[in-house]
């Protein structure tokens, strides 16, 4: 087993360096793969993420936060450690964390995806001894169709909401999903609204060089003006809730991988579910330890049992470590301060 | 096929009443009678019998795949749905097939329960081969024998009354009983020609709602016929040219297992059609359900089991004399004939008619009902005595008043997935009442929480497991849940020697402690006192 890491109530730890990724308490000093709410919180001192997650990371852990940005790529040496953060394809500023030390490399991936998203780097494998790997959509019933015709299906499904007058309204986790979803939204149909807790993160994506098509933030005046035309890219918890009235009659779609499933969209009573995910499907997760080279696999949130147990059949060293990550959330209500954190810390 | 798994897609896709008649009305009008015809058998809730076992079918997706089963199992567990698991399991084949459903089921259904197990195999992976994901699904529904979607047949009803161009309770009455799923038989079902089945057909059941307001307020009680609720299994009687027949109210043939049914029907008149209850009776009572539960689900019944468990027909209406169909006519009407027909016939047959209570005012009728459980009846009837026979489930012309349910506060203790709608949360429930310093599972439940409640109670279990076994996981004994159940009976086919009768989740009891769940002692002396 290796002795880089280690597992401790707090999160991942290094001893050697002295420093945790993505802790689930405050520490000293914090590694953050990406700005996803299970991975940043706040109350942390010190955080060190990629310079181009940076101003996402800030968002979640507060602006006066002390958060010190690492090109994708650059070497760190910290003690007797060096650290890399590499390119994880998951969201904007993903990165992985490569940890050398005695000739030992570790590589913890936080979330990563393997297909192509316009609004991220793409995954880079990163050879190691132990891979940390996510199982969010570990079982081969996940198998995801490629992006884009994902994405041509929303456009689709948007007109044809328009043919019968309705407002399109779809739900997508506001950090990296919604952004995913707006990329790819063919603006020439109609008008983009955005919710706001989507709109907050709009600008950084932009600054970050992503193309995006032109969005509003909705109001009252512009959701009355485009009903029956436009689409409206919401977080999950805006679901049947009032603001959604401004809107006239609307079909509702949500874009999560646990779309997959007919009754996870049925159970929500959606019109329409589409399987686009920010994690890698079965095959992408195997591909992706394989590509590490790593005979030592952590298998952390998701269907972990199931993945490690594959992987062990398949000769590699597993273990399953109980961590406080989440995965890909639907019921998700945006993180605002610290009363969240100390909600979320006390379920997990 | 492709149509078919179209409607599939938009019944599975939209809640909107509207839209799925639309859709239904649409695919009759464009599908040929043949492909027509299956649609229609499978959508409203007919099956066949199930062509494949599901354990060769998880054992053929593993060869195809070359993923264990395990893995097949725990994805299983995790949609839980069988036929879409294994669809989604299949590698891709966008394309699809063109074969029309009607040929679909000649080629590649029918034939698989007369062959063999490896060339069931061959034509099972053949069609894999060809049948995009949608079209596998809707296809291992059909051959498993488990095709149900979110459609109420009132809605296929409507879709096809509307392509008609009938009434949707016409229609309602010409989908009953036996018809074949051919061309011919679903033609004769636009036209109303008769087919070879419709001799048999029952009516459509009339069904009754629950009581919402108090008694009083329905009015003038001379409005009113009160009759005891019988707890029991629904059927029509029919006697036509000669033949009987009982039809449950699942619309299943059940004439075979209820021998002593079909002889009052032989001594009928011809051309009469009764509604009314299978009970399990004795001595001029009725026994617990439990005791009818023998009879059902047997094909044939030995002279031991008529003994054991006999059974009598409570009637409740006449719809058919002399071969008219007089559900036109107001209760009133209906039951003077009825008393007549059921006084015509010899007390040695197991007929009975369901007496009229006697009803002089609402705080007489309130006081009956208090009194149903000692009568081991479940509670009241009410049916507006100037009312035809209807359709469906109408409010305010037949109303079930049914007696306070038991109650009991129960401890969570197992949990398992849900199926459908629910699939992939912890939504089935194993409730434990105390015995000996353990928590003693009495009652499974599944219903009555909110969607709220059900992601809270689903997220605690995942937090607060114990042990697994199998899909099944033990959960920390923390939470509390008042129960309600319809009747509670000593017996031997279940562990703790109690049953309870439609348990369900009355609310989520936040306010206590499992130490202060129900004992079991006070369980089995209330199934005691409630002995017949």
């Amino acid at each position: 087993m290796t002795s880089i890491i280690q597992l401790t109530d707090r999160g991942l730890y290094c001893t050697a360096g002295d420093f945790y990724i993505d802790p689930w308490a405050p520490v000293e000093r914090a590694i953050i793969t990406h700005a996803h709410s299970d991975h940043a919180r706040p109350g942390s001192t010190r955080y060190l993420t990629s310079s181009r997650g940076a101003p996402l990371v800030r968002e979640r852990v507060g602006l006066d936060a002390i958060v010190d940005g690492l090109p994708l790529g650059e070497p760190l040496t910290t003690g007797a450690v060096k650290i890399s953060l590499h390119p994880a394809g998951h969201i904007l500023g993903s990165a992985q964390v490569r940890i050398e030390h005695g000739g030992e490399v570790c590589v913890i991936s936080g979330d990563y995806k393997l297909a192509a998203d316009p609004t991220c780097d793409p995954f880079e494998p990163v050879r190691c001894h132990t891979f940390v790997t996510e199982s969010t959509f570990g079982l081969p019933i996940y198998r995801w169709r490629p992006a884009a015709e994902i994405v041509a299906a929303i456009n689709a499904w948007w007109r044809a909401n328009q043919d019968i007058g309705r407002t399109s309204v779809i739900y997508a986790y506001a950090v990296g999903k919604a952004e995913q979803v707006v990329a790819g939204l063919d603006p020439s149909i109609g008008p983009i609204l955005v919710h706001g807790a989507v709109d907050r993160f709009l600008p950084h994506y932009r600054e970050a060089g992503v193309t995006l098509p032109a969005t509003e933030r909705a109001t009252s005046e512009n959701a009355a003006g485009s009903r029956g035309r436009a689409i409206v890219v919401a977080p999950p918890s805006a679901a049947h809730t009032p603001w959604l009235k401004k809107f006239g009659p609307i079909s509702t779609a949500m874009a999560s991988g646990w779309m997959q499933i007919r009754g996870a969209r049925r159970r929500r009573s959606l019109d329409a579910g589409f399987a686009l995910s920010d994690h890698a499907d079965w095959q992408g997760l195997l591909d992706a330890i394989a590509a590490t080279a790593a005979q030592e696999i952590w298998v952390t949130h998701g269907y972990s049992t199931v993945l490690a147990r594959w992987l062990s059949e398949h000769g590699l060293q597993t273990r399953v470590i109980k961590t406080a990550f989440e995965g890909e959330l639907l019921e998700e209500v945006e993180p605002t301060g610290d009363s969240t954190l100390a909600a979320k810390v006390g379920e997990s | 096929m492709q149509r078919f798994t179209r409607l599939f897609n938009e019944m599975d896709s939209t809640t909107r009443t509207t839209e799925k008649v639309a859709a239904l009305e649409s695919y009759f009008q464009e599908s040929p009678p043949e492909d027509a015809a299956w649609a229609l058998y499978f959508l409203i809730g007919r099956k066949i019998k199930r062509a494949v076992t599901t354990r060769l079918l998880r054992e053929w997706v593993s060869a195809e795949t070359a993923l264990p089963l395990w893995l097949v199992e725990e994805s299983y567990e995790a949609v839980g749905d069988l036929a879409e698991t294994l669809a989604l399991l299949l590698p891709d084949n966008p394309g699809g097939t063109h074969l029309p459903l009607g040929r679909l089921i000649r080629e590649r259904v029918l034939p698989l329960k007369v062959i063999d197990v490896p060339a069931q195999q061959a034509l099972v992976v053949q069609t894999w081969r060809e049948l995009d994901t949608r079209q596998r699904l809707v296809w291992h529904k059909i051959i498993t024998g488990e095709f149900r979607i979110g459609v109420a047949r009132t809605l296929v009803v409507r879709g096809l009354a509307n392509f008609a161009g009938v009434t949707a309770a016409e229609m309602a009455h010409r989908v009953m009983g036996h018809w074949e799923p051919t061309a011919e038989d679903f033609t004769g079902l636009l036209t109303n020609q008769p087919h070879a089945a419709s001799p048999g057909r029952p009516y459509p059941f009339f069904l009754a709602h629950p009581l919402e307001s108090p008694v009083a307020e329905l009015g003038d009680i001379s409005q009113w016929q009160a009759e005891w609720k019988w707890d029991g299994i629904r059927a029509q009687l029919i006697r036509r040219q000669g033949e009987v027949l009982v039809w449950s109210r699942g619309e299943e043939l059940i004439t075979d297992r209820f021998p002593e049914i079909a002889e009052i029907g032989r001594v009928l008149p011809d051309g009469v059609v009764l509604d009314g209850e299978i009970l399990a009776w004795r001595d001029d009572r009725p026994l617990p359900f439990a005791v009818l539960q023998k009879r059902i689900g047997r094909k044939s019944v030995g002279p031991k089991l008529l003994v054991d468990a006999p059974v009598a027909f409570m009637a409740y209406d006449l719809l058919e004399l002399d071969g008219a169909d007089i559900r036109g006519q107001l209760l009133g009407e209906r039951r003077l004939q009825l008393e007549k027909l059921a006084s015509s016939v010899h007390r040695d047959f197991r007929l009975h008619l369901s007496p009229v209570v006697p009803a002089s005012g609402w705080p007489a009728v309130e006081q009956l009902h208090a009194e149903a459980r000692s009568r081991h009846v479940e509670g009241l009837m009410l049916k507006r005595r100037d009312a035809p026979y209807g359709v469906g489930r109408p409010k305010g012309i037949w109303w079930k008043w049914k007696s306070q349910p038991y109650a009991v506060d129960a401890v969570l203790i197992y949990a398992q997935r849900g199926h459908g709608r629910r699939a992939s949360l912890y939504t089935d429930y194993t409730f434990g009442v105390w015995h000996e310093g353990q928590l003693a599972p009495i009652a499974k439940a599944y219903s009555g929480l909110t969607d709220d409640e059900i992601r809270q109670v689903d997220q605690f279990i995942r937090g607060h497991t114990l042990d697994r076994f199998g899909p099944v996981r033990v959960v920390e004994p923390q939470l509390v849940f008042e129960l309600h159940f319809e009747g509670i009976q000593i017996s031997n086919r279940h562990k703790i020697g109690l049953a309870v009768r439609f348990p369900r989740i009355a609310r989520w009891r936040h306010d206590k402690q499992p130490a202060e769940a129900d004992h079991l002692d006070t369980l089995r002396a209330l199934a005691a006192s409630h002995a017949p």
